[in-house]
């Protein structure tokens, strides 16, 4: 043995008699996961989140959070002795007068983009493919948490360095709080200490953005982890995978080395976008008044579709009491959103309401195998897609030559009309696509060549499909809906009334399906013909 | 209100009503008439001596302008009288390529000038010579470059033109289609007649509301923001967080699924 392993040895002993780490590294070190390029989604988000962490760290050692009046005298002269906010002099400072500073502002905020996009895009792959089933229902719900703070967090940091188009924007989430019936006001007051933009506004949403916020979600998505870690990974569907076990690879060596190698390749990434693309040019912007506002002013695109609601509501407000209700705010702000988070949240226990299914899955679905889940998921982006769009209407009618009007009023027909056309298409193509499988198991697949039979007829030779590709192709369950049940024991009619009835509707709704290709179906084809 | 106008109409068969009216009509119909003879009057001095000019320009208003705008430029339905908008409107207008419109769409666009800087003088001289008006400006009489103060002109582009030329003057979106055109690459003296004239959807920014240091100061900023590089790599059009969103998901997570899905590949 040479000298550094038995010092190495000695170490581990040493920790070992100590803490039995041992025993517990040897269970974990060998844990399996499943292999799949979709479950890395969420690991993009992780490993943002990191990124974000260090590069936020890094800009408070200059950022000062503070709405004192400074005359700036930095390196940037078009803004020379402008009067401006020592918050907003502090991030130009950082762009060109610290030595990396504006390289770090912009991968701080590409990281802030790409946490959202892979969080959404980890949530959509989840959700299509029933990985919020029984028993992951609460880490759904911690996801949900994760992505409306994350909404809330990124919010903040374009608000803080105070320029022209952070300002534009904590102006419009005032207006929103104001907007709550009755205590609108009062709100909006406590929250900017006064009328607005007051003097306390960036110094508090610095706290919540560096030290709440992000506490939160270290908590979270700790938790996140460990029931991952805890109820095990889901698989994707194939031979020799069960409810009842994972296959994969074990996380030391394979997942160590890979997911430290893809942590690097995400922070590559993000250096890369930080150096080669403009983002959040604040020096453009020009400092924050409340009389000064730019044409195409917008929000990061997580908080795009909240903003096309907005510009899409019409003018409703109305007046009792002595108070004024701004429903064109109230509703496209507050209630909209708040119906469409509170349903994601609720998903999970609402189809397994509709399907009376309260089996644990540890099995995803591929999404064709589930029309009506697939059809509702395609029906929401959809839905978001249409509002994002409204958004953008400037600038989508400056560079296509449109009238913004007619976006406007294209989104405010589409958003009605749109999502259940997709959710049809959605469930038809679902259904479609199950044909082809059932077929593609029953005939095999067509290898284009054509043979001639010796009584002169031509065939194509069709290839079977192998065991394995079968198995995959026919193992999801053929799910049964649900009978509204007529009468109780006691011979009552209609026991659960409307309810029930709605149930079953819905239940029926959920398990459309074409029906696999049976064991005697295949059978009965292997006598010959195709 | 009634009240006043009953008032009044109880003096109409008053024995002095009529000469009463007769005399206000008179004083309109002189004072008018003098005011508009001594405005040709103080004009016939300076057109004499650009007569020609004048002249040449009633020609090419005449076979360019005049289908639209009326033989006398009074005007019709589907184009604005030309009298009095002045000659940095025409120089504005036809130097800048906007007139003669291409076609009736929402409003004139930028586009290579129909007419020479001679013809286009020619024309200002004739629109000018119809009633006063604001007058062209000389390239090189405008000093931005010596008198303009770059920050205050960001300071007063932001309050003032940001709002529809967006905050990098990049254009932006009005309402029906119309909309504030780019900033970028328009020489300095069509910016400062735009602002004296206001074409289109624009207001006019006269000399109280916007000084002519001011306006010089504007143009000095404007001229610092396009010449200025692009300091944090690829402008993405200067337009804020819709490009940017849509490379963070492109460049971003595409980029990442695409290595995803090689790495999950790469294990089998």
């Amino acid at each position: 043995m040479k000298k550094s392993e038995k010092i190495a040895g000695n170490v581990a002993n040493y920790v070992d008699e100590r803490t039995g780490a041992a025993k517990w590294l040897k269970k974990n070190l060998t844990k399996v996961f499943p292999d799949h390029w979709s479950f890395m989604l969420g690991e993009v988000a992780l490993y943002s989140f990191i990124i974000l962490l260090f590069s936020g760290t890094f800009l408070t050692f200059w950022f000062d959070p503070s709405q004192r009046d400074v005359v700036y005298n930095g390196s940037y002269t078009p803004l020379a002795d402008v009067k401006m906010s020592a918050a907003y002099a502090s991030a130009l400072h950082i762009s060109f007068d610290v030595r990396g500073g504006l390289l770090m502002r912009q991968i701080h905020h590409w990281a802030a983009l790409l946490f959202m996009a892979a969080m959404i895009a980890h949530l959509m792959r989840i959700f299509f493919t029933g990985a919020f089933r029984k028993p992951r229902e609460a880490n759904w719900l911690i996801g949900v948490g994760l992505v409306t703070l994350g909404i809330v967090e990124g919010f903040l940091g374009y608000s803080l360095p105070d320029d022209l188009l952070s300002g534009t924007g904590i102006r419009i989430a005032e207006a929103i709080l104001q907007a709550i019936p009755v205590v609108g006001s009062y709100l909006a007051f406590f929250a900017f200490g006064g009328a607005f933009p007051g003097h306390v506004f960036i110094p508090r949403i610095y706290t919540v953005h560096v030290l709440l916020l992000p506490g939160i979600f270290l908590a979270l998505i700790t938790v996140h982890l460990m029931l991952v870690w805890y109820q095990k990974h889901t698989q994707y569907p194939g031979p020799g995978r069960t409810e009842k076990n994972v296959v994969g690879y074990p996380l030391m060596p394979v997942y160590m080395a890979k997911a430290g190698g893809f942590f690097f390749i995400v922070f590559g990434v993000t250096a890369l976008l930080g150096a080669v693309a403009s983002i959040n040019p604040i020096w453009l912007y020009g400092p924050y008044t409340p009389g000064q506002i730019s044409a195409g002013s917008q929000p990061d695109f997580y908080m795009g579709w909240l903003d096309g609601l907005v510009r899409m509501s019409p003018p409703l407000e109305t007046h009792a009491f002595g108070h004024t209700i701004s429903w064109n705010i109230l509703i496209p702000g507050l209630i909209v959103p708040g119906i469409l988070f509170t349903g994601m949240a609720l998903y999970p226990f609402i189809e397994s309401w509709m399907t009376g299914d309260k089996r644990e899955h540890h099995l995803l679905d591929r999404p064709r195998n589930n029309p009506n889940r697939t059809a509702l998921g395609a029906m929401s982006l959809a839905f978001m897609l249409v509002i994002l769009i409204n958004g953008g209407n400037d600038l989508i009618a400056t560079h296509f030559h449109l009238t913004i009007n007619q976006i406007m009023w294209f989104t405010r027909i589409a958003v009605f009309v749109v999502p259940p056309i997709v959710f049809v298409i959605t469930k038809r193509l679902c259904l479609s696509l199950q044909r082809a499988d059932r077929e593609i198991v029953l005939h095999g697949r067509e290898t284009g060549r054509l043979v001639m039979m010796p009584n002169g007829e031509f065939v194509e030779v069709h290839e079977e499909l192998s065991a394995e590709k079968k198995f995959t192709l026919t193992q999801h369950e053929q799910p049964q809906a649900l009978e509204v049940p007529t009468t109780d024991r006691s011979g009552v009619r209609n026991p659960q009334g409307i309810k029930g009835k709605l149930r079953a509707r819905m239940s029926q709704a959920h398990v459309e399906q074409v029906p696999a290709p049976s064991q005697e179906e295949a059978k009965a084809l292997e006598g010959g013909h195709h | 209100m009634n009240f006043g106008i009953n008032k009044l109409s109880r003096y109409r068969r008053h024995r002095f009503a009529t000469p009463a009216l007769m005399l206000v009509a008179l004083i309109a119909v002189g004072s008018t008439f003098s005011v508009a003879s001594a405005l040709t009057a103080n004009k016939e001095t300076t057109q004499s001596a650009m007569s020609t000019q004048v002249a040449e320009g009633k020609s090419i208003f005449e076979r360019g302008c005049s289908s639209c705008h009326g033989l006398n430029a009074e005007g019709s339905k589907i184009a604005p009288s030309l009298i009095g908008v002045g000659a940095a409107s025409v120089d504005f207008q036809v130097g800048t390529g906007r007139m003669p419109m291409a076609d009736m769409s929402q409003q004139a666009m930028r586009k290579t000038p129909k007419y020479n800087a001679e013809e286009t003088a020619a024309l200002a001289a004739y629109v000018a010579s119809l009633a006063p008006g604001p007058d062209s400006v000389n390239e090189a009489a405008i000093s931005w470059e010596r008198d303009g103060n770059t920050a205050q002109g960001g300071e007063l582009f932001r309050t003032n033109c940001a709002m529809c030329h967006n905050f990098a003057g990049q254009g932006g979106a009005l309402t029906q289609g119309k909309y504030a055109p780019t900033l970028m690459g328009v020489d300095a003296k069509y910016i400062y007649e735009a602002m004296i004239t206001g074409p289109q959807s624009m207001p006019i920014f006269n000399d109280k509301t916007i000084t002519p240091a001011e306006k010089l100061s504007i143009i000095k900023w404007l001229k610092a923001a396009q010449s200025e590089p692009n300091l944090g790599g690829a402008s993405l059009g200067r337009t804020g967080p819709v490009t940017e969103g849509l490379l963070a998901w492109v460049m971003g997570l595409g980029i990442l699924i695409g290595i995803a899905v090689w790495l999950a590949s790469k294990a089998r």
